[in-house]
């Protein structure tokens, strides 16, 4: 596909800090090229404003290769913007036309707080990940690595569900802001192999715990947050969380009561 | 607060009922009940097609069924359903607001539908239509002409009247939003999500809120234009 070039209006939300109210700023990027990405051309637009003296618009990137989670951002109102499994950073402007304007939020949700413009606390995914998103191993001796044997299908589904990079699309994208794609992709990953069963049941407990503690919402199964996933991660995932949550709280014993009277 | 803190700080909390997941189950357990009860009571008003008789005479099964006793406890499940599926649906719904303040200046829905969107308001739409139809059909308050014991008379007489079967025709359309989404998303809620059923999720739930809205909905009309009267 050759270069061109194109002009476009940007409504970015702009604002100072989380206690500041914010609002939408318009600029104009003039002669954008067709083969930057989303983050380049805001970098183009940045330098510009830097130029003038202004403050750049902030935003989160790190890889810029779709694989660190870090991009994201509402673009026309679709997280991540109007291609498929495609983070922000791989997002080219050649999926624009000339003279589009383009609306630039943050993700919106209460457990994700605005820090500045259009970057946003995410930690509270890693307090999910800190609740029992891990497997507990003794280090030194470590196994031989074919000693236990995966089931094919297992694997796939796992390798699926651990494609997810918690780049927090899936709460941007859902009308409840609920975290239950990156709670439940981040249970199965564990939940389908062997090394995942120790803690199978207290750990969905837990980070299922963890996330309403952190005011998420719920999944009412639109299935947007599917749709708006980078890596495509299935609600056949939120499935799966569900059923463990089920057994886990059918089967729930205290921990320290294990006498058993034997 | 370290993440290890706070995480020691939430582990005690998180009973069954007030956790997200679990208030679903209670919502898709109570769902069930609730579209096995409008299934079979579709196909119970079916025998309004074979006239006055068999009508009446299995109104009058039910009132008499295990010495009378049997109708009040089936009246106290689909109560305690009722009551805990609108309070479950309160609490998410509340919850989900809580976790969305600030919306998006336009935002573009790719997945979700209609029917999913506008669960919580064909919900309380439902809600209400329960309620008249008891003081219509059951105990008579909203009917014209009630005759205790003559459910086949009051039938007709009540869609007769062309405000009460359009009020009823509405619901069972809210119903039928109500039950596509709510039948595919209970199979959700369970776990049952399986690439070899996900096609068979969706047809059951199209089928059987065809079945059940296209039956209710043929009631009305039938009397309206003669075939039952
Ligand atoms: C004949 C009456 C009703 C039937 C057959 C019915 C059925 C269902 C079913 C099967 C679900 C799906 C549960 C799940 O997602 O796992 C559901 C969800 C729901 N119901 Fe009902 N319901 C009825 C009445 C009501 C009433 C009276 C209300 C409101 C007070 C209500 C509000 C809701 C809400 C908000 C949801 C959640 C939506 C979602 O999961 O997307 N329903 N209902
Ligand atoms: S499930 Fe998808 S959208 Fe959600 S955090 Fe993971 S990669 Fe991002
Ligand atoms: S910057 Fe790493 S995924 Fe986009």
């Amino acid at each position: 596909m050759s270069e061109k070039h194109i002009n476009l209006t940007l409504y970015v939300w702009r604002q100072k800090n989380a206690q500041d109210e914010g609002g939408f700023v318009t600029y104009e990027a003039k002669h954008v090229s067709t083969e930057m990405s989303f983050l380049e051309m805001l970098d183009v637009v940045n330098e510009g404003l830097i130029r003038k003296g202004e403050e750049p618009i902030a935003m989160d990137h790190d890889c810029r290769e779709g694989i660190c989670g870090q991009c994201g951002v509402v673009i026309n109102g679709r997280p991540h913007g109007p291609r498929e499994r495609t983070t922000t950073c791989q997002l080219h402007m050649r999926s624009f036309e000339d003279g589009d304007t383009i609306t630039i939020e943050p993700f919106r949700a209460t457990a994700f707080p605005v820090i500045k413009d259009l970057i946003v606390d995410r930690g509270a995914f890693d307090r999910i990940i800190a609740a029992g998103g891990f497997i507990s191993a003794p280090t030194g001796s470590a196994p031989d690595g074919n000693a236990i044997p995966v089931k094919k299908t297992c694997a796939d589904l796992a390798m699926d569900a651990a494609a997810c990079i918690g780049c927090g699309a899936c709460v941007a994208a859902c009308p409840n802001a609920s975290a239950m794609l990156f709670v439940s992709a981040k249970i199965s990953q564990l939940a389908l192999l062997p090394q995942g069963q120790p803690e199978r049941y207290s750990r969905v407990k837990d980070m299922v715990a963890q996330m309403d503690d952190e005011e998420f919402g719920t999944c009412t199964n639109h299935g947007e947050c599917e749709a708006a996933c980078p890596k495509a991660v299935s609600l056949e995932n939120i499935a799966r969380m569900n059923r463990d949550f089920i057994w886990s709280s059918l089967t729930y014993r205290p921990e320290s009561g294990g006498s058993g009277g034997a | 607060m370290p993440v290890a803190e706070q995480y020691l700080d939430s582990a005690g909390k998180g009973g069954f009922m007030v956790s997200s997941v679990g208030k679903k189950v209670v919502m898709a357990i109570t769902g069930v009940a609730l579209f096995g009860f409008v299934t079979v009571h579709m196909l119970g008003n079916m025998q309004a097609y074979m006239g006055r008789e068999p009508m009446n005479h299995y109104a009058e099964f039910l009132h008499t069924m295990i010495h009378g006793a049997g109708i009040w406890v089936f009246r106290a499940v689909m109560l305690v359903a009722v009551v805990l599926h609108g309070w479950a649906a309160l609490s998410l719904t509340l919850d989900n607001w809580k976790a969305r303040p600030k919306g998006y200046r336009a935002q573009q829905l790719q997945a979700a539908t209609w029917s999913s969107r506008t669960m919580r308001y064909t919900g309380v739409i439902l809600g209400c239509f329960i309620v008249y139809h008891l003081l219509h059909l059951t105990t008579g308050q909203a009917h014209p002409d009630f005759k205790p014991g003559d459910a086949y008379g009051n039938f007709v007489t009540g869609f007769q009247q062309i405000g009460a079967s359009a009020f009823y025709i509405v619901a069972q359309l809210c119903l039928g939003l109500h039950m596509w989404h709510g039948v595919w998303s209970l199979t959700q809620t369970f776990g049952w999500a399986h690439p070899r059923y996900n096609k068979l999720r969706r047809t059951f739930a199209s089928v059987i809120t065809a079945v059940v809205v296209g039956g209710n909905i043929s009631f009305p009309i039938a009397v309206l234009v003669g075939i039952i009267r």
